[in-house]
Formats: C-alpha cells, structure tokens, sequence
C-alpha cells in the first residue's frame, strides 16, 4: 500500500459491504476483459529518498554554473526569498481555481492586487488574473484586436520576439488572418514602412518593447497613425523595463502584453511562467481568461470574485472566446508578493542598476578589437554585438571557460552568423563583466 | 482585510537593491523615460510576508480541507515533489540554453524524454509532447493536431462532436481550433447515446471529444464500438484526460481506440494547483499523427544522450515558447517514480472505491440520477432539495461551515441542481465519513428548516457576495476602483 492512499484491508471490507460489492474489482465490470491494458510496463515505486536521490543524479548532469548573459526574453533576475517562502504556504499553492469565493479570498484578493500592480506598471486600466505565458497572452492579444474591429490583417514588427511570432502562427494556422512580417532595420520599428502598409483592412499592429534586439522605442507616432485609421496596436513589454522607460499607457497602446517571469519567478528551463495582457476600459469585455472583480457581501464588506465568467467556456461553450480554464493563478500571486516588496523605488533602483550594467558591459566589449556594438537607437538591458566570428563557435568556446555568453541570432535570423545578443541582469557583477569582456577577447584572438 | 494599497507608506522597503559596482555616462533620452509613477507599494518585508501570510489564511486548501471538487481530481500533493522542483540544477535552467550547447540541460531532456516514455506507457499511446501548458491547452493542441492529420489528407472535415456532458473547454477548445460543434445527448444510462451519435456522424466530421469515464463518472462500455463508426469516416477519437484517475492500470485510451489524448499532470499526476495554475497538459498521439506533434521534440541519441530534434516540416509549430510547463513535469515524473506501477493501479482502485462508498452511504438523502456503480466521483440532484427551496449552491455554503470545500455545483449542466463529489484515493474513511455526516445534515436540515440556509456561510470573513454587481460595475484595479 503506499503512503498515499489511506484505506486498510478492514476499511476496504467496511466499505465495500456499504457498497454491496464483493471486492474492489467488482466496481470496474462497466469495463470488459477487452478493454484490458495491452501492456502497463511501468517500473515499480521507489521510496521518497529514492526518488530524491534519483532527481538529484539526473540534475547534476544539467550544467547550471555558467555565468549567465543569456536573455533573450527570459531573464536571470535575483529573487528575493520571501517570495518563495510565502508562495510555497500550502494555504496557496495546494488550493484549486476559486469556485466558492468565501473559501477563497485570500487567492483572490492576491490576484485582486496582483491586477492593480500590472495596471500602474504598464499604465492601463484593466488586466486579467494571468495567462500561461507572453508567447500565448500576445496571441490572445492578436484575437482579442480581431474581436474588436473584425478585420482580418495582422502587422507584426521584426522586432517581436521570434519564438512568440512562431507561436502566434501556429495558432492560427487553421484561421484566414493575413500577416505582414516587418523587417527590423538597425534595432528599431521601421516607422515610414509601417505607416506606408497600413490599410483599412488592417486590425492591429503588433509591436515589442524594448525589442527582440534590446533597442527601445517610443512608438506613440506608429499608434497616433494606427488609431486614426482604427486600427489597434499591441505592444509586447519587459516588465522590469517599465521601472525607468515610457510605458505603454503613456504611448496610448490599445493592448499590452507581457512574460511575467522577471517578475519573481525562476527560470525552470521554460516553465511555468506567467503571460500579463492589460488593456483600456472600454474593452474590458473583450479580454480572454479570469478577470477577479471587486464587489460587496451580504454585510455590505468589500470582497473578491471571480467576474465575468459568462463569456468564458462556462456558459456559452462553443461560442467561448477562450478556451482558458487554467491559468497560472499562484505564478501572479509569486509576481504580487514580488512587486509588493520591490515597491515604487525598488523597481526604478532595479531598473536603473539593469541599465547601468548593461551599459558598462556594452562599453566593455565595445572595447574588444574586432567587437562592434550594434546600436543605433539605446538600448535597457540586452544588446546586440558583431564579433569577427561566427557567434555560434565563439558561444561553444566562452562555455568551455564558463559563460552563458548571449543568444547567437542565426537561430532565428539566418543572415546575422555573426551577431550575439547579450543581457545583463543586477546579478552579474563587474568582476564578471570584465573576466567575461577578457575571455571573449582570448576566445576571439585565438 | 485590507489591500496592499493601503498599508503603504511613502518611503518604506521590503528589499534593498544591490548597490551599483560600475560607473557609467551614459543615460537614456528623455522621450523614453516614463513620466508617472508606477504606484507599486511601499511597505517593509516584514509588511508583505504577514499581508501574504493573512490572505493565505483566508484559502481553503487541500492540506488543511477536504476538497471533493468533482472533475478536479484535488488529491493530496506529496511534499517530496516540491524539493525535487527547487533543485538548483533544475530551477535555475534557462531555457535557450540548449541553443548554445544540448550537452549543458542533458539532465532536463532526460526527465522530458522519460515522462514522453512513462506517460505513453500509461495511456497506450505511442508518443507524447509535454508542451501543453494545462489541459485546456492540450485539448487546443490536440485539436489543431486533428485539424493538421485532415489537412495532410486534404480531408474535408467541418466539425467535432462533443457530448452535453462534457467539459466546457472541450466546445470552446474545438471552436478556437476552427471548427464547429455538434453536440450529442446523454442517454438514460448517463453515456453517449449512440442513436443520436449515428445520426450525427458525417464524411464531414473530424473528430469526437470524448472524457471516460464522462463527467457523470461513467465508463462508456461501449467506447472502442464508437471509435470503430468515428474512423469509419477517417474521424480521428480525443480523449479528455481530465478523468484518468480512475482508470490507470485498468484500462488505456490508446488500447480503446482513442487516437489523441491529453493527460492533466496536476490531477492524476498530483501536482498542486496554485489556487488555478499553473497545470500541465501533455498530448499523446498514435503513431500516425506523431510526425505532426509540436516543435521541439526530445530524442535519445544512440549514444543515450538526448538532443532537441526541429526537423519536423509536417509539425504544427509552436504551442508553447519551450518544453512545456517543466517544474510541473518534474514533479509529476518524481509522483510516478515513487507510486510505480503498484501505487498507479492502487490509486485508481481506491478513488473508485471511495467514490462509491460516498455514493452509496448518501443515495438515500439525495437523489441519484443515474444510479450504477460509478467511477472516482458520482453525481446527485439536489432536486429534492429544491422543492424545498433549498438549492445546491445553497448546500455548498452549508458544506463550507463544516469546513469542507464543497463539491463541484451546477456541473454537469445536463443534471439539474449538480452536486459533482469526487473524494480521490488520498482521503480516510474517517474524512470521508465526517463529509457524509454534514452532507446529510443538510438535507435534513434543507427538509426542517429550509430557510436557515440563507444564512450559510457564517464561518467566513465574508458571506454571498453579489456576483451580479461585480460583473456590471467591473472593478479590477485599485488606482481606478479607489
């Protein structure tokens, strides 16, 4: 018998005479000899210290002591330890999606605040109670837009990062939408292209910032255009970036969308991570997924609820504009306990500190003979250099002697062999920095 | 209790930034900087940890609850598979790393490649991908997987047959993949009618969506004759995995003609919800329609290393940035190597068994709308209940006094008044039988004293809110609501 399951042989009997069954196997007749399993080769169950051991023998062939200038969307921010302390409170994590709001308003008052910090963070109106990830809330942006003005044509800027254009393709390849893929020129939006392409056919634009490229922008012109010919722009943002750059608010963006694991969340090679969507006022109907509302009791107390159910898979099923059930609720606690502790200054002094690093790193390399920084526009916390090498073999060397040194773009922009993205985060020191910058210059003289 | 919001005070910190060790000239033009305040709040971390410590008091959870939440499969999560996420090697695993070099996550490739194996085993699939970020999302998956099987056939397929017990993702994930929704009844034996599904089977149709047993617990013993009309017509079966808890070791999707499936991790695989998230949705397929499944795939080279293979051209792409929910897996592949295949088959017996016992000790008190042996959960009517003015949400809030989270209520939408109870194998007849008391304490009291239940719940800080007033004065964000 294992440890999970509490039933003895005498309460088996008990119960199964409550029953009127003989044995247990009786309960399963519905399911006939034909239906047996044609195999069930599992191995048998080991002890939890077993098991543990076993885990750590797998992880220790993971090599995770490379010093890290990896981002690339995702990002290796420190996290302080009450954020991990609070959310693993069993009282959190081991309760379900909060069906009875009088039994749940911790998790929805959580989810209550982690809203509103997302609303001043980004400067909008309303956000929802999360989505999976940036990838799939940038896509339910995209559909949220064709809900709106029901035209067909979807714009997205080479500068949206690729893995997300990916998915949003993916995920809609059985629609008849339209899209136009914009190239990126030197890092920014190519603004004069963008306005030249836009037609009334056009339902939204989709736009990044700071970009795949780690260039920033403000892309109130591109919206200004964008609105007067009503079309709606989306905007995809680093969260810990809107700690010192313009926001999306402040641009008039229609739709904001965002990965949320900067945010106190740990890397966990890709998952779970939390997808933020915001928008204004007037299209709070419109917003896929789990929206907690605030309302009043019986006593007339201030209280939690889940709201706006009526347009999810609940009630009218087939003409569901989403299929969300699930969504990523404790990640957006983590990411409230997170922002809670950062507070107003503690996220300018972070992003500022991510600037300063990555600037320092960025005149670093510059330095290096043969390295050439590729900015024509600033950049927040990532940039691009060109190294005199294919950046692919110059990585696979830097790991030999122990760094994570960036992203090689020829993954997903075959024409630049040559060019590495790099981020810094508050973690890296200047120690680090400069036996980085010193390493890829041997690596690069070699 | 009071907001976050208001417990700020100008100039107080919960966590001090490091100080810069570098000096730098540069700054950042005007135009970019942002010109108001993020209004995040300012309070010490001793502020934040009794707020977050407050509002997780106010959750119920399964630790310190009893959770028979029908179709939610809440069984008790293991402590061990916590540890097994947080281990350094996995938790600080940035997930481009293989880009620069697989050999560095050979470790986080093994766990997927084996889940892939372990859960294909499982369900008598042939192949599996871990990308579905929760169930609802795999079922999305394993739709447009249908979608691309039929479009590599040039097959002219225009919609899914869903039955009205299902899952309300189902519909609502077939109709985002594309197609339109046919629904089937229920028949009097609380399965699919097969009458009303021949009638609706057409060259058109793509697929069947189907969760076994359903959500009324049944096992459909009919199950591998509807598989055999649906790909009479090249329709492709979905298997809902929302309900395999009960039937691990007894039976296999895969074996019962089923050709797609999802599996919840955080069901069946025990993986704790986090108050709604984050699950994991893995998809299997039979071999046929493996060369569509999404990009990347894991594969164990013949050296026994394991490498990430795109070169799928067929593939639908990307359903997620990664590898899927991978904390998730981990836990649910250390849950598997402890239960075994013993403690696998032990847990769908003993679901079973608990399951039935409730039914049994309360079919008097309640009515029984299909009265067989049930699978891990069974469903009453409070229609009895009703008459009296009593109605089932009523007798959830009764339920929560006695602290125990209710049951699932108003689901299935084909039985009026719901109350959907699913114990799971984890809970003690002695938890078990202190649930049967209270709940026939409620239907005596719903026939003495309906009207007291009005009152219920009067344990909680708050009681009834008005749902009807949240969503018509939507109030979602403090700066907006104060």
């Amino acid at each position: 018998m294992s440890s999970f399951v509490a039933n003895t042989k005498n309460e088996v009997q008990e119960m199964l005479k409550v029953i009127g069954a003989k044995s247990i196997d009786d309960l399963f007749l519905d399911i006939h000899s034909r239906h047996q399993p044609k195999s069930f080769n599992i191995p048998n169950g080991l002890s939890e210290f077993e098991v543990l051991e076993r885990i750590r023998s797998i992880a220790s062939k993971n090599d995770a002591r490379l010093v890290s200038f990896l981002g690339a969307g995702f990002y290796d921010h420190y996290v302080p330890e009450a954020v991990s302390a609070l959310t693993s409170r069993a009282e959190f994590y081991t309760a379900y999606t909060p069906y009875q709001p009088e039994s749940s308003q911790g998790i929805l008052q959580a989810l209550y605040e982690y809203q509103s910090m997302i609303a001043t963070l980004t400067n909008m109106d309303v956000v929802n109670a999360s989505l999976y990830d940036g990838g799939t809330a940038l896509y339910e942006a995209m559909m949220m837009a064709i809900r709106i003005n029901g035209r067909k044509k979807i714009l997205m800027d080479g500068g949206v990062s690729p893995i997300y254009r990916k998915i949003i393709r993916s995920y809609t390849s059985n629609f008849d939408i339209e899209f136009k893929e914009m190239p990126v020129v030197h890092g920014r939006a190519d603004r004069e292209a963008i306005k030249n392409i836009l037609d009334d056919k056009t339902s939204a634009i989709i736009l990044q910032n700071p970009n795949f490229f780690g260039a920033i922008d403000d892309h109130s012109d591109i919206i200004k255009e964008a609105h007067s010919r009503g079309i709606l722009v989306i905007e995809s943002v680093y969260p810990i970036s809107l700690g010192i750059l313009k926001t999306p608010g402040e641009m008039d963006a229609d739709i904001v969308t965002g990965e949320g694991q900067s945010l106190g969340l740990s890397l966990n090679f890709g998952g779970p991570y939390l997808g933020f969507i915001a928008t204004k006022r007037k299209y709070v109907r419109k917003m896929p997924g789990r929206i907690v509302g605030q309302t009043e009791d019986k006593y007339g107390q201030r209280c939690f609820v889940n709201t706006l159910q009526a347009r999810e898979q609940h009630i009218r099923r087939e003409k569901a504009t989403s299929n969300i059930c699930t969504n990523v609720a404790l990640c957006a606690v983590q990411a409230a306990i997170f922002m809670s502790l950062l507070g107003k200054q503690g996220l300018k002094d972070l992003a500022q500190l991510n600037f300063e690093k990555a600037e320092f790193a960025r005149k670093t390399l510059g330095e290096i003979k043969g390295v050439e920084v590729k900015r024509s526009s600033p950049t927040f916390n990532e940039f691009v250099v060109c190294l005199p090498k294919k950046a692919k073999d110059v990585v696979e060397e830097m790991i030999k002697k122990g760094f994570a040194s960036g992203f090689p773009l020829a993954k997903y922009y075959p024409e630049m062999e040559n060019y590495l993205l790099v981020a810094v985060t508050e973690k890296r020191t200047k120690d680090e920095i400069v036996s980085f910058a010193k390493n890829l210059e041997g690596v690069l003289c070699s | 209790m009071q907001l976050i919001f208001e417990k700020s005070v100008p100039e107080r910190k919960g966590f001090q930034v490091p100080k810069s060790d570098v000096s730098i000239t540069t700054t950042i033009p005007d135009a970019y900087i942002r010109k108001t305040d993020c209004l995040w709040p300012e309070v010490s971390e001793l502020d934040v940890v009794r707020h977050f410590t407050r509002l997780s008091n106010l959750n119920y959870s399964l630790d310190a609850n009893f959770y028979p939440l029908g179709s939610c499969t809440m069984k008790y999560n293991p402590k061990f598979t916590e540890k097994a996420a947080s281990i350094k090697g996995f938790a600080n695993l940035h997930p481009l790393l293989p880009q620069l070099d697989g050999s560095l996550v050979q470790g986080a490739l093994e766990v997927l490649y084996e889940m892939d194996r372990l859960l294909s085993e499982i369900t008598g699939m042939d192949d599996f991908t871990m990308q579905p970020l929760a169930g609802a999302h795999g079922e999305l998956t394993g739709v447009m997987l249908i979608a691309a099987y039929h479009r590599a056939k040039s097959n002219k397929k225009k919609y899914i047959i869903v039955p009205d017990s299902a899952h309300g993702t189902n519909p609502a994930s077939a109709a985002i993949a594309g197609y339109d929704i046919v629904s089937v009844a229920t028949d009097k034996n609380g399965v699919l009618s097969l009458k009303d599904l021949k009638e609706k089977i057409t060259d058109e149709l793509a697929g069947v969506m189907l969760t076994s047993p359903n959500t009324l617990g049944i096992f459909n013993s009919d199950i591998d004759k509807i598989a055999d009309l649906v790909h009479q017509v090249d329709g492709l079966m979905y298997y809902d995995g929302a309900n395999l808890n009960a039937l691990l070791g007894r039976a296999r999707p895969g074996d019962l003609g089923f050709d797609v499936v999802h599996v919840n991790l955080h069901k069946t695989f025990a993986t704790p919800h986090g108050g709604g998230g984050p699950g994991s949705g893995p998809v299997g397929v039979k071999k046929n329609l493996t060369k569509f499944l999404p990009i990347s795939r894991v594969v164990k080279r013949n050296d026994h290393t394991y490498a990430l293979d795109y070169d799928y051209p067929d593939s639908i792409g990307y359903v997620a940035p990664f590898y899927g929910n991978f904390s998730v897996i981990l836990k649910a592949y250390a849950y598997i190597l402890m239960l075994g295949k013993e403690g696998l088959c032990e847990t769908s017996d003993h679901a079973v068994l608990n399951a039935n016992y409730i039914m049994a000790r309360l079919k008097k008190y309640y009515d029984l709308p299909f009265d067989r042996t049930c699978m891990h959960e069974c469903v009453f009517s409070a229609s009895r209940q009703e008459k009296k003015g009593v109605h089932a949400i009523d007798i959830a809030k009764f339920l929560i006094d006695k602290n125990f989270h209710p049951p699932t209520v108003y689901f299935p939408l084909i039985v009026k008044e719901a109350i959907m109870i699913e114990p799971t194998e984890t809970e003690s007849k002695q938890e078990m039988d202190q649930f049967i008391e209270a709940m026939i304490e409620s239907a005596q009291l719903a026939e003495s004293n309906s009207e007291e239940f009005k009152n219920f719940p009067q344990t909680t800080p708050i009681s009834r809110p008005d749902e009807v007033k949240a969503a018509k004065d939507i109030a979602c964000n403090y700066f907006l609501d104060k």
